[in-house]
């Protein structure tokens, strides 16, 4: 009986050889004789619904608790339990997923592609901070964002950067943001989320390649501290511009500023601005001058970039997966001599006709001309309102911090030697 | 009194604030719109047999899942998940075993010494283990600890056998990463989201295996 089964076996083995299907019954159930029973299939749950809830909850009660830190108690030390407390949730135990920074991309892909499916959770993450930026500042980078809060770790000699070399940086996470959006909009792929560079120490492991940025950055930020928030997050893009136009801010003094310059160098992020007082003014004809070269200026830089953006489509799109397999497609020499990709070989088995990936390819090609044209002409235009801003100065009596570089961490409050007799300034 | 730069800064909170209500107000309605209806596909098949759409429905979080029939089993689920080794494993569905004594999901090709010695096993770690249970049915299960997601016994399986190995994402061990990092380098698309009601797409002889109550609540 053995032998049959097993010559039988190998007949059937020759035959489908070079079958490869899926679920097909070749050998019939057995039936067994023994008081053998089958096993069930181990189908181990997710992770509970509820716990997404507590999430939300405990993302909002850290918002709460930072900004009565930050406004109300003016503690340094609290919030750096705080952010503590929050690295210890959203980044050890959460392991960083899904944080408000990577909820750019979901919330882009649901309102571009409608069969993608945004949870609440998600919806939640982002909305939040932006709510609590535009009444209190950025309270959410100071003690909830895990990112920050290991930043701040590190940031033991802090330099300053002068604010020339600030706004060269600070141009990098509104390219980020863009690309960001673009490649979501488009269903390409997550790039906040591809180079994360934190979430490897969340999860203790990453690839070589982020390990070495992880590194990096870790490293660059004992001098320049916080170089992620600065210089490349790009929801801390969505934060200063909303920061700038919250209804309450952190301030240094609880009362008058005597200008005792102490504060002067306790920010290690250059985001005090220093009094600009009416000692030299710009007379009112350069003034005038300067305003109408950037009312001539920005228009020019905005078609410069869309027209580049446009130019720079394909390459764009090069790392859309439809785009590349309709190259590969295309050009088989690209291939030749090496292993078949196995994007190929599932093509193959896949059985689409070639004509509907072209068709769907060049959809895509499309969308990344459009798209290209809108990122370029918005990182014209931010470059432009960047050039304006430091054209245009703003008069400022005293020791101020800057409402949208300000990370409301806390420290200068601790220089100020004034203290409040009664409640901070309105 | 306001002055005008206060004016104008209530102004601009006024309408960012707007506009984000206007946004939460497209997004959620967007998340409660998920379902079967707006092409939110369960794998490859939006409405399978015994998709209990009601469940999926109740679910307000999604999961990733590995489709099965769409997998070429490149290999790439061992070496491109964030977790070590992979959270894709695989997975024995009892009920498509033939209980072959020559199994192509146990055995490299070409062998005919069918014993349990590791130069006559497809897995390179052994996480296969092979009992026997009556003449000439023998038992696979496999040992998910030791399991890489590699896929060579589902290959195996697939090629000579009923196809009852199928590689699955365990939820035990997924992070479920926004952006998961083996989807986005599956070359044959196999990895979708799909609500967190009904994360398994388990085959079994073209019907899908629904979750055993017992197992699935412990």
């Amino acid at each position: 009986m053995k032998e049959r089964m097993k010559k039988l076996c190998w007949i059937l083995l020759f035959t489908l050889v070079v079958v490869n299907g899926f679920a097909v019954q070749r050998f019939p159930k057995p039936e067994f004789e023994t008081a053998y029973l089958q096993p069930q299939t181990h189908q181990p749950p997710p992770r509970a619904e509820l716990l997404a809830v507590t999430d939300v909850v405990v993302l909002f009660l850290a918002l709460a608790v930072t900004t009565w830190l930050v406004l109300k108690r003016r503690s340094r030390m609290g919030v750096f339990f705080m952010s503590l407390a929050s690295l210890a949730y959203f980044g050890f135990y959460r392991q960083g997923c899904v944080c408000s920074i990577g909820a750019i991309q979901n919330v882009t892909l649901a309102l571009f592609d409608h069969s993608f499916f945004i949870p609440l959770t998600v919806i939640a993450f982002f909305i939040l901070p932006l709510i609590f930026t535009l009444f209190f500042g950025r309270t959410f980078c100071a003690g909830v964002c895990p990112f920050g809060a290991l930043q701040d770790l590190v940031a033991f000699r802090p330099v300053k950067l002068g604010s020339r070399l600030n706004a060269v940086l600070g141009m990098i996470p509104y390219v980020y943001l863009g690309l960001a959006v673009l490649y979501a909009a488009t269903g390409t792929d997550f790039i906040i989320c591809r180079y994360d560079p934190f979430v490897g120490i969340f999860r203790f492991g990453a690839s070589f390649g982020m390990f070495i940025f992880t590194g990096t950055l870790l490293l660059s930020g004992i001098f320049i501290a916080r170089p992620y928030c600065r210089f490349l997050c790009p929801y801390g893009v969505l934060l200063n511009r909303t920061s700038r136009f919250s209804r309450k801010h952190l301030t240094i003094t609880p009362a008058a500023c005597i200008q005792c310059r102490l504060c002067e160098n306790s920010c290690p992020y250059d985001a005090i601005d220093i009094p600009v007082t009416g000692k030299n003014p710009m007379d009112k004809q350069r003034r005038m001058r300067n305003l109408i070269f950037i009312i001539l200026l920005v228009p020019v830089l905005v078609g410069i970039g869309g027209w580049t953006g446009a130019r720079l489509h394909e390459t764009l799109a090069g790392v859309n997966p439809k785009v590349r397999l309709a190259s590969l497609v295309m050009h088989p020499e690209s291939y030749a001599g090496m292993a078949e990709p196995f994007e190929i070989t599932a093509f193959r088995s896949a059985g689409k006709p070639v004509a509907q990936l072209y068709a769907e390819a060049s959809s895509v090609l499309g969308q990344f001309y459009t798209g290209g044209w809108i990122l370029g002409g918005f990182l014209g235009l931010v470059f432009g309102l960047v050039i304006a801003g430091r054209m245009l100065a703003r008069y400022n009596p005293d020791y101020v911090p800057n409402k949208g570089n300000c990370f409301s961490c806390g420290r200068c409050v601790d220089y100020c030697p004034v203290k409040a007799t009664t409640n901070p300034p309105s | 009194m306001l002055n005008r730069r206060d004016f104008i800064q209530t102004l601009v909170r006024g309408s960012i604030l707007a506009g984000l209500t206007l946004l939460t107000g497209a997004l959620v309605y967007r998340s409660r719109k998920g379902g079967c209806e707006s092409g939110f596909a369960c794998g490859s098949c939006p409405k399978s047999d015994g998709c209990n759409l009601a469940e999926a429905k109740a679910f307000r979080q999604t999961v990733w899942q590995l489709d099965p029939a769409k997998c070429i089993q490149c290999g790439r689920c061992a070496t491109n998940c964030v977790m070590s080794p992979s959270a894709v494993k695989c997975f024995h569905v009892y009920a498509m075993c033939g209980y072959c004594d020559l199994c192509g999901g146990y055995f490299k090709p070409e062998t005919k010494d069918l014993t349990t010695a590791a130069e006559h096993q497809l897995c390179p770690t052994n996480a296969i283990k092979r009992k026997f249970v009556e003449d000439p049915f023998f038992e696979y299960s496999i040992d998910k600890p030791l399991c890489i997601g590699c896929g060579k016994c589902v290959k195996g399986c697939g090629a000579f056998g009923n196809g009852s190995l199928q590689l699955q994402i365990d939820h035990h061990l997924c992070q479920n990463c926004n952006e998961c990092s083996i989807a986005r380098s599956c070359p044959s698309e196999a990895f979708s989201r799909v609500p967190a009601g009904k994360p398994y797409l388990l085959k079994s002889f073209g019907k899908e295996l629904l979750p055993d109550k017992k197992t699935t609540s412990g």
